[in-house]
Parts: C-alpha cells; structure tokens; sequence
C-alpha cells in the first residue's frame, strides 16, 4: 500500500462504507469509532463486549495486512511528545464533548444526513484546516 | 457469540479500508487539510465513497426495521445542535489538525507500538474518559437530562 492513487482512496473509502453499512444492516449498530471505544472505557458501559471484539478487528487490520505482504504502518508523527499527548487529548475530549468523530459524525451521520453531524463535521474540517495553516504556514513557516 | 464475530468482522474490514484509503498516514491527512499550502484532495474521495456506500447500507437497514443478529437498530436518536456539539466539533478538529490522528486510524496504527503513537492513544483514552466522567458526574448532581448523552457515534 505504497503508492496512494485516487482510485485506492475511493476503494478504501468505499470498504470503510461497507464496514460501517455491515455493523448496522448485521448488529443493528453505528460504526462510530470514538463512541464504540469510549464505552469500553466508562465504567458504566453494559455492552462492552462487542465493543471489545470491534476495536480488535480494528487493531488486527494492519496485522493481516502485513501476512499479506504489507509492511505494518509506521505513522510519521511529531517528535514533540508533548505536542503529541496535547493532540490526543484534544481529539479524544473533543470527539466525547460533540458525542462522534470522522467515522460516528463524519461518514456515519452525514449517511444519515443528521444536521448535529453535518455542523459537527463542518466544524472540525475547518478547524483542522486553521490549525494545520498556523502550523505549517504561520509557525513552521 | 455471532454479535462478537460480526463485530470483530466489522471492525477488521473498517480497518483494511483505513489503511487502503491512506486515512491511517498522518502525513497524507496533514496534506489533505493543507488546504493553503501543497494541497492534496485526494482524501476528499474518501469520504465520498464511504458515504455513498454508508448511505445505501444504512436505506437497506432502515427498510429491514431490524438487524439480523438482535431485534433493534440502534439508530442514533438527537437532533439538537448544543454548545457542547460546535465546541466539541472545534477542539477535535484542533486535535486532528496537530498530528494528522483521528481515533479509528489512531488504533489501527497501535500495532506498530512505537512510542508516539501509544501516548497518542493514551492520552485520547484519557480525553474521552475526563469528559465521560466529568459529565457524569455534573448530569448527577444536577439529576436534569439523565446521562442520556446519547452518541451519535
């Protein structure tokens, strides 16, 4: 998976999809990836087994990729731990606080076409495109 | 037993599509969201077609009113637009926007078990916990809206 072409992207897009239509049309349950985990983590959480098996398909993906010849990913990521942890905790809370993230709001809901997830996705594609702009372009410039 | 193996099956090919569709590269996000600078919008194609393909998914299973492994769809039930939602929706793209990480390509990057990449999800573990508790705990002492924070996903 080397060499990302349009045709790959909307393949991958299209997979994703057929994913998140499975989870529904066979368990009858939204494929919202920040909503699935985080139930695992809340005490509360009366369901937590599918939830379990999900995130381990998830987590399995790249392990099958790589018997398939793949290499495993190797995210380039900040050497900045700080700035790292800072991201994850902003993605986490944010993705809790608006209750879904790019798969429950971004795929899933605009599927649905729900307006809390049409304004949730609008909301956060522009400020990543801000913050990306201020990395890149103000700071890093 | 066949709602954990539907699950899992769910969660291993939403994964192949991460990784195909390029969504798990940091680096390949960061360019899609760069929309001032080298822009790539090839990402944009990924949502397209998981959306298209969600979307007949989702007709098929609203006209089945049922799942084939239980008897409900859970279909997520608000519709309101709360603080809470545009806030939210702000303080994620701003996580997104530093490291180019949203949590299902966040988990399916853990198996490299570089270090970055556990404190990412760590710290998105904490995030999501901190809030859940958070507002568990201010709906108590209230009693108002029960905990029905109901995720859209």
């Amino acid at each position: 998976m080397h060499n990302f072409t349009p045709l790959s992207r909307l393949v991958g897009g299209a997979i994703i999809g057929l994913a998140a239509a499975m989870l529904m049309v066979v368990a009858g349950r939204i494929a919202g990836i920040s909503g699935v985990f985080a139930g695992i983590l809340s005490p509360d959480t009366t369901d937590r087994s599918w939830r379990i098996a999900f995130i381990a398909g998830l987590v399995t993906a790249p392990l099958l990729g790589a018997m398939l010849g793949s290499p495993l990913p190797r995210p380039a990521m900040p050497t900045n731990l700080v700035l790292v942890i800072a991201s994850g905790f902003l993605v986490g809370l944010g993705s809790r606080m608006g209750g879904g993230c790019t798969s429950g709001h971004g795929v899933c809901g605009i599927a649905r076409l729900s307006p809390r997830s049409l304004i949730f996705t609008a909301v956060f594609m522009v400020t990543a495109i801000a913050t990306v702009a201020v990395m890149r372009h103000v700071i890093g410039g | 037993m066949p709602l954990l193996l539907a699950s899992f099956g769910c969660g291993l090919v939403f994964g192949i599509g991460l990784l195909i569709s390029g969504m798990t590269d940091p680096l390949k996000v960061l360019g899609f969201l760069d929309v001032f600078g080298a822009w790539d919008a090839t990402l944009a194609v990924v949502m397209a077609g998981a959306v298209a393909v969600t979307s007949i998914g989702f007709s098929f299973a609203k006209n089945r009113g049922h799942p084939l492994i239980g008897e409900l769809n859970r279909w997520p039930t608000r519709a309101d637009i709360d603080p809470p939602l545009l806030i939210g929706g702000a303080v994620f793209g701003l996580g997104w926007g530093l490291v180019g990480l949203c949590p299902g390509p966040a988990l399916v990057n853990l198996v490299g078990f570089g270090q970055p990449i556990l404190a990412f999800v760590v710290a998105m573990g904490v995030g999501m916990s901190g809030y859940d508790f958070w507002q568990q705990r201010s709906t108590s002492r209230r009693s108002v809206e029960s905990a029905t924070a109901v995720t859209d996903g």
